[in-house]
């Protein structure tokens, strides 16, 4: 008999790990708040990673794992992440086969581009908008399945909860319409978070509305154990926005755009200068790191603004369209500016987060039957991601993901009493209860604004301890005003703030491990920079940061890093890599 | 000097099938503002004109990059993304409307979910052997890619479909959309093999004869995706299909 499982979350992990449970017969129910063409991964612009090894310039799967171990700071455990560098070549032809209009060479094959942390040609693109390329073809092959009859679609709903038995294993989920706000319970044999990255915490980032971790946090909440929360990707390249920061592709390096700013009235290409072994391919740690000190040490910033340049104006408009046009076409309509002829205004914003729900080399979590896969599993990069290696690990992970379900549905077949999933309703109705009756001052939409100020202030690219300490402090002051929250709309048709109120809750649970895990951590590695431990301590800080939720706040354990394959050493981009 | 700032008139409705209505709310003027940073400008302080605190708009957006899709509105009379209509191109109050050829939900928020079902009429993939390792895909000229690719950057938005003048409550046709899909499908070596069922899903109810070349399609298309090119082209291969059928039976 087939398993059923449950996805939450239609980006590039759910929607892989729904067509592979498909094919093997499985049924499957796949939830997503928006209707999954329309998910975050479709923002991913630069391309994915594969060491297909095209350009006669021996790269090899095992350079590509040494480049994502050193770019990651040691902190990844090493075997799932080698196991991704050998399963990337063979994901990237699957998706050519699926029909993804990769850029070709002359010769009608795949073509490669540089991309941030390594030397080789290594990354797959469709022009600039390979996210939204590769979430078509899934989409394409799940819509396949959805017409056979085994993928049932839940667009439109929101997983509110994990269902669980009285042994704490995951039973299924409770999920609300966003429509009718009408509150379901469903089974399942295993269920896959796929809900991608909490960008939503630090109000404006690079990434979607529907970013803000609220099902993560659930699970946290739960019980799910959440690792390497403090580790947190500032892209040093996006455009300062109202409503978001937009992201300007690594790719726009890649092909040979340049960083600069003015120093003694001529540009300084000040990347190129700091690091000559990478240039402005140097990690993007490093680069957001350079930028945040030509602008607030150095006092270099564009006309006295915390901006610098981001210049493509020097290289050939011809094939700039051919390979970068979709993020060339984003600056333009929304700085009113054509950056084939005036370099690009840019600055670093928040855009992803290496930390997410713990899971094992299966991408199950602490919680049986619970998978999480995505920018929401912590797995892969360590304490710095590097380029086009966010959609490889998306699409690995929901591939592993599937034998591993299927296992797990075969070996736990007993099935739950109902009153696991009534009392799991019941309990979320009183909760929504409770937020249709909050009519304080405060409004949500003002206090999620607060919490992202502050977590954007002190806990993305340089952190103190005190300013963590005070940030803490903050949140559980945020916390005790979310209840002095006033409702605008008591509709119960389609009523955004009621659900936008429980998400602000659950993006202020997950906010305290991301900052009181950065707090514990004194040393400096990848993303996380304090400049009172400048330097990485392997002795003591070597390992994973794992959270576990409790009603006084997260209560913290660490897991030694499996370093079994690759010996550390220091990573330095100012010189050639040392080989491994 | 008082502060300057943006009028906003939205259309609201607060159930599928309650009345619509306008209201009016003004948000301070900031250049990089966009439709939907001012929609979210106004759920931190839901207050009209008049003065009256009021439900904030419901609406729909996502990645605000104009590549989900999710945003799609009526802004003074024209189809667009919200999120890339810039407030410093705007002059004088503005009208947000929603999409008038789908259902409403509440307020600027509708229902598209028909145009991902004509998708699935239309079988648009690549019906491959399995997932598993089966080595490289085709090879591909450059030139296809590039032309290939235009099709390919679809976000499945409903401009097209809002204005064009053949989707009414009187007709069944899926629109230009689907079809410049269906064609995308056609260029991929591997998706020519199956262009016959696409084919066949095109000269049924709602297929491409419905077009009546008004090319308002390709005018309002955001991804400027050259859809007349498709219809055309798709129109052309249904007609030899058909013609095939017809003396093959």
């Amino acid at each position: 008999m087939p398993g059923h499982h449950i996805i939450v979350g239609g980006g590039l992990a759910g929607l892989t790990a729904a067509m592979k449970l498909a094919e093997q017969g499985e049924q499957v129910d796949l939830f997503s708040i928006v209707p999954v063409k329309r998910s975050h991964s479709v923002c991913a612009q630069g391309g994915i990673n594969g060491a297909v090894n095209t350009k006669g310039e021996g790269d090899s799967p095992m350079i590509h794992f040494d480049d994502s171990i050193y770019g990651g700071d040691f902190l990844a455990h090493q075997p799932p992440v080698k196991a991704m560098c050998e399963a990337a070549p063979a994901i990237i032809y699957l998706f050519d086969r699926m029909g993804v209009m990769f850029n070709r060479t002359p010769e009608g094959l795949l073509d490669f581009r540089r991309f941030g942390g390594t030397k080789h040609h290594r990354t797959a693109f469709a022009g600039a908008t390979t996210g939204q390329q590769l979430l078509y073809a899934l989409d394409e092959q799940v819509r396949r399945y959805e017409a056979a009859g085994l993928v049932r679609k839940f667009e439109g709903w929101e997983m509110l909860s994990l269902v669980q038995d009285e042994s704490g294993n995951c039973r299924g989920i409770v999920a609300i319409d966003t429509r009718s706000l009408e509150m379901q319970a469903f089974p399942a044999d295993t269920t896959l978070i796929a809900t991608g990255g909490p960008g939503l915490v630090f109000g404006r980032s690079t990434q979607s509305l529907v970013c803000t971790g609220s099902a993560v946090s659930a699970c946290y909440q739960a019980g799910t154990t959440y690792a390497n929360g403090e580790f947190v990707q500032v892209h040093p390249t996006a455009m300062q926005g109202e409503d978001k920061n937009r992201l300007i592709s690594e790719s726009i390096r890649g092909e040979g755009g340049r960083v600069w700013t003015y120093r003694d009235g001529k540009p300084w290409y000040f990347l190129e200068d700091m690091y000559p072994a990478y240039g402005n391919l140097v990690p993007r740690d490093i680069a957001t790191r350079a930028i945040h000190k030509v602008v607030y040490e150095m006092k270099l910033g564009v006309d006295g603004n915390p901006l610098v340049y981001l210049d493509v104006s020097h290289l050939d408009p011809e094939e700039l369209q051919r390979k970068v046009a979709g993020v060339l076409e984003i600056y333009e309509k929304f700085a009113g500016q054509d950056p084939r002829k005036v370099p690009m205004k840019i600055f670093p914003a928040m855009h992803y987060s290496m930390g997410g729900l713990w899971v094992d080399y299966h991408q199950q979590t602490n919680v049986p039957g619970l998978f999480a896969a995505g920018e929401c599993d912590f797995q892969y990069h360590g304490a710095n991601r590097l380029g086009a290696n966010s959609l490889l690990s998306c699409i690995h992970a929901g591939n592993i993901c599937e034998p591993a379900m299927i296992n797990y549905a075969k070996s736990h077949k007993s099935a739950a009493s109902s009153q696991i999933f009534d009392q799991e309703l019941k309990r979320q109705r009183e909760s929504f209860d409770h937020i249709f009756k909050l009519s304080g001052p405060e409004n949500a939409f003002a206090v999620w604004r607060e919490l992202g100020d502050i977590m954007t202030e002190n806990v993305t690219v340089v952190r103190y301890n005190d300013k963590l300490k005070a940030t803490d402090n903050k949140l559980l002051e945020l916390k005790d005003r979310w209840s002095r929250i006033g409702l605008n709309d008591k509709g119960k048709w389609a009523n955004q703030e009621v659900l936008f109120v429980r998400q602000l809750w659950n993006m202020l649970e997950l906010a305290r491990p991301m900052t009181l895990g950065a707090l514990n951590r004194n040393e400096s590695r990848g993303a996380h920079y304090k400049p009172d431990f400048p330097e990485r301590d392997d002795q003591n800080f070597m390992k994973t940061t794992m959270a576990a939720w409790s009603s006084d706040g997260p209560r913290f354990s660490w897991e030694p890093v499996d370093v079994s394959l690759i010996k550390p050493r220091p990573r330095r981009y100012d010189i050639e890599k040392s080989a491994a | 000097m008082a502060e300057k700032t943006q009028v906003l008139r939205i259309k609201r409705q607060e159930t599928p099938n309650s009345e619509p209505y306008y209201e009016e709310f003004e948000v301070p003027y900031l250049p990089h503002h966009n439709i939907v940073s001012m929609l979210m400008e106004i759920r931190r302080n839901p207050v009209t004109r008049q003065g009256k605190r009021v439900a904030p708009p419901v609406f729909n957006a996502n990645c605000l990059e104009e590549v989900c899709g999710a945003c799609t509105m009526v802004i003074n009379g024209r189809v667009r993304q919200a999120c890339s209509q810039l407030a410093n191109s705007l002059h004088g109050p503005v009208t947000v409307e929603p999409m008038t050829k789908f259902p409403v939900v509440r307020d600027l928020w509708v229902d598209r979910s028909t145009m991902f079902a004509s998708l699935k009429k239309a079988r648009a993939w690549i019906p491959i052997d399995g997932t598993y390792d089966l080595g490289p895909g085709p090879k591909v000229a450059p030139e296809v890619q590039q032309f290939a690719y235009l099709f390919s950057r679809c976000m499945t938005c409903g401009c097209c479909l809002e204005a064009c003048p053949q989707i009414n409550s009187h007709s069944k046709f899926m629109g230009a959309s689907v079809i410049g899909q269906v064609y995308l499908m056609s260029q991929h070596p591997t998706g020519k093999m199956n262009l016959e069922e696409r084919l066949a899903a095109m000269m049924g109810e709602g297929g491409v004869a419905d077009c009546g070349n008004a090319q308002n399609c390709v005018e309002v298309c955001p991804k400027e995706i050259p859809l007349t090119t498709a219809i055309s082209a798709i129109g052309r291969q249904t007609t030899i299909k058909w013609l095939r059928d017809l003396f093959m039976k």
